[in-house]
């Protein structure tokens, strides 16, 4: 325990473990989970200072049997709660093709979404045209629910001819100012604050535009994030700042970013942000809080800090294993369940889904997937057929290319 | 015509520039109500309102950060870091970020922002407030790097700098705010006030990144200088009599290495100085380039003159900085070599 006594002896440096390692029996008995439908919903324009209790809750909307339930619930129409379920079950589709199209050496890299995809498919149900995301590299749900084309991703992630970065970013690093999805960047953190400042220009202009900044629960430890907060809280910027607390920073536990303050959203009380944790599982309920955040920012009532309490099914990367620092049954017993799932089993209660519509819509899915994928490996993979040309890596490092990248391109012989 | 001082021209560019742009902004720490630590943003905030000339929490990344985040929506800030030593909490902001963004989105993305930001030594300012971190700038590709030398240029380059599409590290000699200081530190500075480079246009006019200016037209050897060590070595040329060319590069990056490869194979003979660290400092860079376009004319041994590699000393002072006595060592021993 922090601060444990040891009496008179000489200190001692306290290192946070979890509690669970590989070979452990998975418990996740310390996630205190509060029933669904028990949270309060306050209105928008509430005082941060009464609320400060939200940062320690968890809002849930969808209960155990799979009712919507209590003042967060009703958000969403029959229609939106289908394509809310199409969106994810694409997403998931999209990750494990794509997945294995890297297994199989079309491409270098890819991280999944398993486990988080009601987070950001929610959260873009949230938003308007023109508002602006600063993702991460796990919040492909904002592309896949804002409609940009599947084809045009798989173009980013095979580095082909008809990459859109023109072979320039990671796969997965993608970039679209059209559909409010500002490029991804590999060094943690940094999005945040630049979502503060592109908050903070659409205030300086008038304009009703308002932006999201996205961060994961280890990269909250950056410093950039607490710039981002100060920033935030200081001018009172349209934006809401979200954390995706899914437990793990590769195979690091969440305890060592978080250190002593109980909950990721209780860093925004310091800063006097309304400050919200939220089922990052239950898609009503991500879209109930993102909706409410959006709401006071386009408002003028100012910035709103949200964590996603999810878990990180798959591995961080492709590039990670797992089984190498936690227990390999720990996602089955992680208590907030599959988003999938859960949203499925509710249009079921509702009476708006079946066992026999789901199978039908996941065929359905997974043929888009893969006509989308025919399509963009006819313009060639990392490895084979069409790529973007080597003079393309000389251009757009400035507007105008200088005389030294000049020089350089003739001494490449391009 | 006007004459200012360099605080005064620098403060008229962003005049001129917040007056004709509306997307222009300018923030920083003490920058908005008190107008800035050397009041180079003095009356900013009362002509164009708080929200666009303001005070910022003590964060040099935030400053930045939220900068590109304002650019990725299509204004044009023009920040301020109150010293140059203060910047690198910022590095990665700008690094990883300002320099990559048009490249990484493919121009979806652009980040046309200014960093101001006073550098150099010469005040007794200590390793905290005379540091010259030029070469750590000019080794990102993305980043145009600019050091103006007297009022009339760092009005111009600096309006250029605020339209420029890309961003800008502005790096301003603070030894050269209120005149040409020559490294004779024992001797009273000429005030711009009398001097003809502070002789400056009321109103909007630019002058061109990646030119360099001959200061000094001659024909025995070539001295590659830039901020303030372009008035140390015309010092140095008095004090040895040698005719010397002296180049004030102004931007470093992109480099004007036309001007450069024309005044060295025309005199044969290369000096290179600067107040920033020697090793790996940008006189390497300026030293490879000359071997490698002026090599058949080159009569002795390119000689780098720079700060020492120790962090800048507070009472050592003028031990540390590169004066015309050093200045003029090299140039002879060039001549003799």
């Amino acid at each position: 325990m922090a601060g444990s006594s040891t009496g008179n002896g000489p200190l001692q440096l306290h290192v946070p473990e979890p509690s669970v390692r590989p070979g452990d029996q998975p418990d996740f008995s310390s996630v205190k989970i509060p029933q669904a439908g028990t949270v309060e919903r306050p209105p928008v324009d509430v005082d941060p200072r009464d609320i400060r209790d939200l940062a320690f809750s968890i809002i849930r909307v969808l209960n155990r049997k799979g009712e919507a339930v209590g003042p967060w619930a009703g958000s969403l129409t029959d229609e939106e709660l289908r394509d809310g379920l199409r969106d994810m079950m694409t997403l998931r589709a999209f990750d494990a093709r794509m997945q294995t199209a890297q297994r199989q050496g079309k491409t270098s890299f890819y991280m999944q979404h398993m486990g988080e995809e009601a987070v950001s498919c929610a959260f873009r149900k949230a938003m308007e045209p023109g508002d602006m995301n600063f993702p991460t590299y796990r919040q492909a749900g904002l592309l896949i629910a804002g409609g940009y084309p599947m084809v045009d991703m798989m173009n980013q992630i095979y580095s082909n001819e008809a990459d859109p970065l023109k072979g320039r970013q990671l796969p997965i690093m993608y970039s679209s100012k059209e559909h409010g999805f500002f490029s991804i960047s590999g060094n943690l953190g940094t999005q945040f604050i630049q979502a503060v400042g592109w908050a903070m220009a659409s205030a300086i202009k008038r304009d009703t535009r308002i932006a999201a900044g996205w961060i994961g629960d280890g990269s909250t430890a950056e410093s950039d994030f607490h710039a981002a907060l100060v920033f935030a809280s200081t001018y009172q910027a349209p934006v809401v700042l979200n954390i995706v607390n899914n437990q793990w920073a590769i195979s690091t536990f969440q305890g060592i970013a978080r250190g002593g303050s109980g909950t990721f959203a209780a860093r925004g009380l310091g800063f006097g942000l309304p400050s919200l944790r939220v089922d990052g599982n239950d898609y009503l309920a991500v879209h109930a809080v993102a909706k409410w955040a959006v709401e006071r920012a386009r408002r003028n009532l100012g910035p709103t800090l949200v964590e996603y309490v999810t878990y990180r099914v798959g591995a961080h990367s492709t590039s990670d294993d797992p089984s190498a620092y936690r227990a390999k049954t720990e996602s089955d017993a992680w208590p907030l369940g599959d988003p999938v799932i859960r949203l499925k089993n509710h249009l079921i209660v509702k009476g708006l889904w079946s066992d026999e519509r789901h199978k039908q819509a996941e065929a359905e899915v997974m043929d888009s997937v893969i006509a989308a994928q025919k399509e963009a490996e006819s313009h060639g993979t990392l490895h084979s057929g069409g790529k973007p040309s080597t003079r393309d890596m000389f251009e757009g490092v400035y507007e105008t290319m200088p005389p030294h990248l000049r020089r350089q391109r003739q001494e490449a012989g391009v | 015509m006007p004459r200012m001082t360099m605080i005064e021209a620098i403060r008229s560019a962003m005049d001129v520039s917040m007056e004709r742009d509306d997307d222009v902004v300018v923030f920083g720490e003490d920058v908005g109500y008190f107008g800035g630590v050397f009041r180079c943003t003095a009356g900013l905030q009362q002509k164009y309102g708080k929200t666009r000339c303001f005070d910022t929490p003590i964060s040099e990344l935030g400053i930045v950060g939220a900068a590109i985040g304002m650019a990725a929506y299509g204004l044009r800030p023009c920040i301020e870091i109150q010293f140059a030593d203060y910047v690198y909490p910022a590095f990665d902001q700008i690094a990883s970020e300002a320099a990559r963004i048009r490249y990484r989105s493919n121009g979806q993305f652009t980040c046309p922002i200014v960093i101001r930001m006073p550098t150099g030594g010469g005040i007794f300012g200590g390793q905290t407030h005379s540091q010259s971190p030029e070469a750590l700038f000019t080794h990102v590709s993305g980043l145009k790097v600019v050091v103006p030398s007297n009022p009339v240029d760092a009005k111009g380059l600096l309006i250029a700098a605020i339209e420029d599409p890309d961003p800008v590290i502005f790096l301003e000699p603070k030894r050269l705010y209120n005149g040409p200081f020559d490294g004779h530190h024992d001797k009273p500075v000429t005030p711009w006030s009398k001097h003809a480079l502070g002789e400056v246009p009321e109103g909007h006019f630019t002058v061109p990144l990646g030119k360099a200016e001959v200061r000094r037209a001659g024909a025995e050897l070539t001295v590659l200088a830039y901020g303030t060590m372009t008035y140390v070595s015309e010092a140095a040329a008095a004090d040895t009599g040698i005719d010397a060319e002296i180049i004030d590069l102004k931007t470093l990056l992109p480099l004007d290495l036309e001007t450069i490869v024309a005044s060295v194979s025309k005199t044969g003979r290369c000096v290179i100085v600067h107040e920033a660290t020697l090793t790996s400092g940008f006189g390497a860079e300026l030293a490879a380039l000359v071997q490698k376009h002026c090599f058949y004319h080159l009569e002795a041994p390119i000689t780098r003159v720079t700060g020492w590699d120790t962090p800048y000393p507070h009472a050592q002072e003028w031990d540390y900085f590169p004066g015309p006595a050093r200045v003029g060592r090299a140039m002879i021993e060039t001549m003799e070599g």
